[in-house]
């Protein structure tokens, strides 16, 4: 073996296990600072781990872009959803004064809601936009109160790092981090455009995440779940989005 | 002269390694945005001008095509297959690909003298004449000069400088602009292109523009010499060197 072929296979060893450490810290600091998404296995999982993590880093307290009273879309579109059922109809019928959110999970004094004691919560509105996944969009102002004053009344505990939160539709769940679900403009909204809440556009109560795109705002929402992890949900992979194909992170 | 000529070319690649290395990364990546792009399209082929647009509003046009959601009236009596999971993740996969090659190009371009050498056109071949020479001999379907398998003339120079340095810019602007994440942290990316559905129509402009470039280009490498131009841009070499 000649000298410049050692000195070559030196270098390019150096190289390898350089580069191998490399990939092995920034991992490790991805683990740590939540910079993962629950969906980075398989095919698809680098670009996901960039998207989320570069997302992640850029924007973790931008806030979503407001607009004027006289830029709310005359037409917005409420997009089709599978139909309710009977048991929706008779908690429509009753004006939906026996429809309840739970919240659980790690909080310190877990608590079922009406949809009246929502209203009762501080009101905030936001006039956002809302894109769909399909490339479609609308401005509307959105009612109702930030997700964290209902974190904060049942005492979220330290090591809370995602949210659960589940629709009247069985098959339509999601979850955001903290970053997303302590955000000023993430709001369990109960009124639309001065008014109330259409059934089409999520009513009585839809969780509005105007960072992400449409598919995270969850209509019909019955539970909230504060978590540390999300592999005991479904298949483990962050939200029913994924499962069906989709990515759980939709800030893009 | 003419044989030492020879030989000095035998020993430099007509592309370096770089250059090619980059190149079929970003055909790779290209290829990938393209298809998934589509049927990204196909789930919504209407385009709007603004901050907003959906089925209740007037499109700015309409891409004749059946679409893979009920919900959009295409005239058309059936709905395609929705394909935007798998579009989606490898949309933004392919794209990642793209921008990381694009900056170690654009790193390697500027360092290695590669843009000021090989991609800028020197002043004298910029003038009207020069220009319309190189038109003139294309669409007079003229072969190619003997020195042009080792140097690009102005129109070449000219194109892919659009390529590098305008439609690839864009095409990756207008597709963050569509972001809501981005749109919150950047908001003046969106403001200046005109709102986020005039962002999606003119990624849908600028990508048509690359496939355009992409057509020409492929044409024009086949009118060259289609086993000699893939050569030198996948080994280094050009066979000119063997003859």
């Amino acid at each position: 073996m000649s000298k410049v072929s050692r000195r070559k296979l030196i270098s390019g060893g150096l190289a390898v296990a350089g580069g191998a450490s490399g990939i092995a810290v920034a991992a490790k600091l991805a683990r740590r600072y939540g910079l993962i998404p629950p969906d980075a296995g398989g095919l698809y999982g680098p670009g996901e781990m960039l998207t989320y993590a570069a997302q992640r880093v850029l924007t973790r307290h931008s806030l979503a872009r407001e607009f004027s009273p006289s830029q709310i879309s005359t037409k917005p579109f409420a997009n089709a959803v599978d139909p309710l059922g009977e048991t929706f109809k008779q908690l429509q019928g009753g004006g939906f004064a026996d429809w309840r959110l739970a919240v659980d999970g790690m909080v310190a004094r877990p608590a079922s809601f009406s949809v009246a004691e929502i209203k009762s919560f501080p009101r905030r509105s936001q006039i956002t936009h809302l894109a769909c996944e399909e490339g479609w969009s609308y401005i509307a102002e959105w009612i109702g109160v930030p997700l964290s004053y209902i974190l904060d009344a049942v005492g979220t505990l330290p090591q809370a790092r995602y949210v659960v939160y589940r629709s009247f539709q069985p098959d339509w769940w999601e979850s955001i981090d903290m970053a997303d679900a302590l955000h000023p403009q993430t709001f369990v909204t109960h009124g639309m455009n001065d008014g109330g809440l259409p059934v089409a556009f999520g009513g009585p109560l839809r969780l509005r995440v105007p960072r992400q795109l449409g598919y995270k705002s969850v209509k019909y929402i019955t539970r909230l779940t504060v978590t540390d992890s999300l592999k005991r949900f479904g298949k483990g992979l962050g939200s029913a989005a994924p499962e069906g194909g989709y990515a759980w992170y939709a800030g893009i | 002269m003419a044989i030492l000529g020879v030989a000095r070319r035998a020993v430099t690649a007509r592309h370096s390694a770089v250059v090619r290395t980059t190149h079929w990364l970003t055909t790779l990546a290209f290829l990938a945005l393209l298809v998934t792009g589509v049927e990204i399209l196909i789930s919504h082929p209407r385009f709007y001008w603004g901050e907003y647009g959906n089925i209740l509003t007037t499109p700015l046009f309409k891409i004749p095509i059946p679409a893979s959601r009920g919900t959009v009236p295409t005239g058309y009596g059936y709905v395609l297959p929705d394909q935007n999971g798998w579009s989606r993740y490898l949309h933004f996969q392919a794209a990642w690909v793209a921008v990381l090659t694009g900056l170690l190009y654009a790193a390697f371009g500027v360092f290695s003298g590669h843009f000021r050498r090989n991609l800028l056109p020197a002043r004298s071949d910029l003038s009207l004449t020069g220009v319309t020479s190189v038109i003139a001999r294309h669409l007079r379907f003229k072969r190619a000069s003997e020195d042009e398998p080792w140097s690009y003339n102005v129109l070449q120079r000219l194109t892919y400088l659009l390529v590098v340095f305008v439609l690839f810019p864009l095409v990756i602007w207008t597709g963050l602009a569509m972001s809501p994440a981005i749109a919150s942290a950047f908001p003046a990316a969106v403001i200046v292109l005109g709102g986020q559905q005039s962002a999606r129509t003119l990624h849908f402009f600028v990508s048509i523009a690359l496939v355009l470039f992409l057509l020409v280009h492929v044409a024009m490498v086949c009118l060259a010499g289609f086993r000699q131009r893939m050569r030198a841009m996948t080994t280094g070499r050009s066979a000119t060197n063997m003859e």
